[in-house]
């Protein structure tokens, strides 16, 4: 760490917040996929189907 | 021919499962390797080893702009071609390119301050980048005012179509005006002006980074359309009931 010198704070501050906002930004995909599922899941238990008929699972 | 096969939404569900792991893995290798090339790289002879937080700095203000074009293509696409999937690109990107935006005028402060002596400068490139970045999250406040998907697109895609005004003047603004942020130094006539020492890693981390954005755009428009499908079986549950 000492390699960068006086800018030490700079530089991982840096590259510190960069890592919080993709990790953030990622986790935000991720749930925001997981809640999507379940909520057509539960829909599609309660008996609420598209009009083709087929489920979330189905591709097309 | 693609885009047309695409614009079914349950084939496009398809294709995001078969091609986003291998994205996510490119995503993190090229990052790891990008990563490893900036921390290894020299220092500048003037920047000293503030020159690593170019290689990040970079890659998101290149990307801000960017994908602020990939949604005006988009807005075209809801507009004129009336394609299924363009206001759902739209929307999806929105909030990537905002954190892009933000992190290219925080590292650049970050950067700032010990090669200027100021956090901040009112001068051409940083003020038309905020405003990127302000426009950015008008959109996505736009998007959560109007609760018709079809409305919320057709306003959105005028908005980002007035918007990408501001995408040339902030590739030249360095060119226009007298600015405290340094001029093109990469893409440029006559060739870069940097070392291949620092041209690597920054190309390295270029890559990921819009690997990074291909694969969070892809996943966070497959939510989309799922959310769109979720809405629509709501919609009929609540109309089953009132019947």
């Amino acid at each position: 760490m000492s390699a960068l010198g006086p800018y030490t704070v700079f530089i991982t501050t840096s590259y510190g917040l960069v890592a919080i906002v993709v990790a953030g930004l990622i986790a935000a995909i991720v749930l925001d996929y997981r809640r999507q599922q379940a909520e057509l899941r539960r829909l599609e238990a309660s008996g609420v189907t598209r009009r083709s008929g087929k489920t979330s699972s189905e591709p097309s | 021919m693609f885009l047309a096969r695409l614009a079914n939404p349950s084939r496009f569900l398809a294709f995001t499962a078969r091609v986003l792991p291998w994205l996510a893995a490119a995503t993190a290798l090229m990052l790891a390797i990008g990563l490893y090339q900036s921390w290894t790289a020299p220092d500048d002879y003037q920047q000293g080893a503030t020159v690593k937080i170019m290689f990040i700095h970079v890659p998101n203000a290149w990307l801000s702009m960017f994908v602020w074009m990939v949604m005006s293509v988009s807005a075209l696409g809801t507009l004129v071609w009336k394609h299924p999937l363009a206001d759902v690109a739209a929307k999806a990107a929105a909030p990537i390119g905002a954190s892009f935006t933000f992190l290219a005028l925080a590292t650049g402060s970050l950067w700032g301050r010990p090669m200027w002596g100021t956090y901040w400068q009112w001068d051409a490139r940083l003020t038309s980048v905020l405003i990127l970045f302000l426009m950015y999250l008008s959109l996505i406040a736009l998007w959560r005012a109007v609760e018709d998907p079809s409305r919320a697109a057709r306003a959105a895609a005028v908005l980002t179509l007035v918007g990408a005004i501001n995408i040339p003047i902030i590739k030249f603004s360095v060119e226009w005006w007298n600015t405290l942020h340094q001029g093109e130094s990469v893409f440029r006539m006559g060739g870069p002006t940097l070392d291949r020492a620092f041209l690597i890693p920054l190309f390295t981390m270029a890559i990921g980074f819009t690997l990074l954005f291909v694969t969070l755009h892809l996943a966070a428009m497959r939510n989309e359309i799922l959310r769109r499908r979720v809405r629509t079986l709501q919609m009929m549950q609540a109309d089953g009931r009132s019947s």
